[in-house]
């Protein structure tokens, strides 16, 4: 069982959703994203996913589009990631990488599962690598027991629900809403048939492979409309924007953009356990 | 295309070579659909046929093909050149956009989303759903918006909204990022008219099933009238549009060069240019593996062309199989070559050619030196009207009284 399926069925232990929180790293700066991500851990994030910048992010809106575009200017390299996630990951919470594809092939597959693993690295969330394409990071995340976050979407259909969650590992992604990170809002009606059908179409029934729900997720009412207590049986509740949002709107202002993220955070925190 | 066609998985030139489908979950669905739906299509003669009378009786295809005997004087080699630029709204593109508006009205959607950079693709996109009633919105770098005002106020008047696209590098690979941002949401209803041969499959293919008459009437057309074969065929890559669409004529006749010109800017070594496959790596952009100017960290770099169609730095995944198969050489030509050999065409032939094709011209030029007296076939694949900006800057144009400062040859 890897450190984010343990920190999920912990969540279900205790009657509730995981709340799995996203920054990007270098995002206000290299150390700016380790105090900030410190700051989510210690207010109430189960797991955290840190992104990894890229020049060409089209799964995400103007809000996180920003905060990479800061975050490349200042210079950010992958290497850079890798420090964040090891500084992350050495306060014993489950980190994953949520990042676009070339980084990785250019890094190299096996190489970036390696320096991954070795810096505490749960696994990847890959927003534009499906099953079907990943034969290479499926054989490097399977040698190093890493985890394989694949997304599902409305518009999947049952078969590639069946095969994306075959080849999961950790838990899956379920987008809450047809569109880009930070600009509609996911609702629990809109959500539901699609966790649902994730959790049928699963390997067990769902039973070893939690179901995330994220993109358009911004707050704690939110959260709590989606965890598992009210019947939509989402697993985990992934919230990314939001955070970026409260550190760009306290710009030259670090104590203050981290009172905000940790209030924030209690916020989500106790929306899932509402 | 033979041995050089996609796999059923969008790969060109074997599993996991160059091509597939990087993308996000969402837009499977869509690529699926679109895929089924332009299969069936092609294999309906009703739709083919339709097709066919609108590029005739709108679009003026077939194009002439035409010897540019003063040039030919000029270039030492004969010098036959494809006439994409008498096409209705001036470029090839108009053959891609009929074929898919077409078929998104097949498909039974109401609104269609393109991005551009020159503009041409744009123009062409928001002419094809003015006649097929369509809804259009065209997604446009801001900073190409600024170069190509001219595009943007075309497009207006046949009634397209033009969103200047503000992030990233504001250019056309930031066009494409928003331009899939929108589909993502939008999917339903909406069709991406994909602006050229590359992106996940199947647009690569799918895109060269619409333009691939450029090829296979200039082959016909070359038989005809002059009794042989080209020894060579020229066309400019940026995206790759026009050039896979001339080379899918000639691909399978193995005596037939093929040669596409990239934009080599103010010159490769001085890093300012969009040579792709003749100075960049197999990297991943916009959903296909293909050659890329990436940074160390796969960072996409921003790429420099003094012409906007041109200036985008990845290519499609076909033309990244025929260079690795050694079938078709990719070379760079720099700015002012191009810039000089479109005021030369227009001295020896009274024809302006868009800049992009003017980097065809100038590669013909320099592949006539190794070939004296050989036919060599370039694909003119738009005309010069939109860059008069541009021509009147670069040469000190406007000023009555004098043919402009840069002199050429």
């Amino acid at each position: 069982m890897s450190s984010t399926s343990t920190a999920f069925a912990r969540a279900r232990a205790e009657g509730r959703a995981a709340l799995v929180g996203y920054l990007p790293a270098g995002f206000p700066d290299v150390e700016g994203s380790i105090a900030a991500l410190k700051v989510m851990v210690e207010s109430g994030c189960d797991i955290i996913e840190i992104g990894l910048p890229y020049s060409d992010p089209v799964m995400d809106g103007p809000t996180i589009q920003a905060a990479a575009q800061q975050a490349l200017d200042a210079g950010v390299r992958t290497a850079d990631v890798l420090r964040v996630v090891e500084a992350v990951a050495a306060t014993g919470t489950p980190t994953l990488v949520m990042t676009y594809w070339n980084p990785v092939e250019r890094y190299g597959v096996e190489r970036f599962a390696r320096d991954l693993a070795d810096a505490g690295g749960a696994g990847l969330i890959t927003p534009d690598l499906t099953p079907d394409f990943a034969p290479e990071w499926i054989a490097a995340a399977d040698e190093r027991e890493l985890d394989k976050v694949f997304l599902v979407a409305p518009s999947s259909t049952d078969e590639r629900i069946a095969m994306t969650t075959a080849a999961a590992r950790g838990f899956v992604y379920a987008t809450g809403v047809m569109g880009v990170t930070g600009t509609t809002q996911a609702t629990a009606a809109g959500v539901a048939p699609l966790v649902a059908r994730t959790k049928a179409l699963s390997p067990a029934g769902g039973a070893d492979l939690p179901v995330g729900v994220g993109v358009g997720v911004s707050t704690g009412a939110q959260a709590a409309e989606l965890a598992v207590k009210n019947g939509i049986g989402a697993d985990g509740v992934i919230v990314g924007s939001a955070f970026v949002r409260t550190l760009l709107n306290h710009p030259g202002d670090r104590a203050a953009g981290l009172a905000a993220l940790a209030a924030l955070t209690e916020e989500l925190a106790g929306g899932v356990r509402a | 295309m033979s041995t050089y066609e996609a796999d059923a998985l969008g790969w060109f030139g074997g599993t996991g070579a160059f091509g597939g489908r990087f993308m996000p979950e969402a837009l499977i669905a869509a690529l699926d659909e679109l895929d089924v739906a332009w299969r069936e299509a092609m294999a309906d003669p009703a739709f083919t046929g339709e097709f066919d009378r609108l590029l005739h009786e709108y679009a003026g295809v077939p194009s002439l093909l035409y010897d540019a005997t003063r040039l030919s004087e000029h270039a030492g080699a004969r010098i036959l050149l494809k006439r994409e630029d008498l096409n209705h709204t001036g470029a090839h593109k108009i053959r891609n956009v009929l074929g898919q508006a077409l078929l998104t009205q097949r498909m039974g959607k109401t609104r269609v989303i393109a991005e551009t950079g020159a503009g041409q693709h744009g123009v062409a996109s928001a002419t094809a759903a003015a006649y097929l009633g369509l809804d259009c919105t065209v997604y446009m770098g801001e900073v190409d918006t600024e170069r190509q005002a001219l595009n943007v106020a075309r497009m207006q008047l046949l009634g397209a909204e033009v969103i200047p696209v503000t992030s990233g590098s504001r250019t056309l690979k930031d066009a494409i990022n928003e331009a899939m941002r929108d589909w993502v949401a939008s999917v339903d209803e909406t069709a991406y008219l994909f602006g050229t041969a590359a992106g996940p499959h199947p647009f690569p293919s799918l895109v060269l099933s619409f333009v691939r008459g450029i090829g296979d009437e200039a082959r016909r057309q070359c038989l005809d009238q002059y009794g042989t074969l080209p020894d060579a065929v020229a066309a400019c890559v940026g995206g790759g549009s026009n050039a896979i669409g001339l080379f899918a004529g000639f691909v399978d006749d193995p005596e037939v060069a093929i040669y596409g010109f990239e934009a080599g800017g103010d010159g490769v070594e001085t890093g300012r240019h969009a040579a792709t496959i003749f100075a960049g790596s197999i990297g991943v952009l916009h959903g296909a593996r293909t050659f890329v100017l990436q940074d160390e960290d796969g960072q996409t770099i921003e790429s420099h062309s003094i012409s906007a169609g041109l200036d985008y730095p990845g290519v499609g995944p076909q033309h990244s199989a025929l260079s690795a198969a050694g079938r078709a050489s990719y070379l760079p030509v720099t700015d002012a070559e191009a810039m000089d050999a479109m005021a030369l065409l227009a001295r020896t032939e009274g024809i302006i050619p868009a800049v992009e094709s003017a980097h065809a011209v100038a590669g013909a030029l320099r592949i006539a030196e190794e070939r004296p007296g050989q036919t060599i076939l370039v694909n003119l694949s738009g005309r010069g009207d939109k860059d008069m900006g541009t021509a009147l800057e670069y040469f000190g144009l406007g000023q009555a009284g004098s043919r402009g400062q840069r002199e050429t040859k």
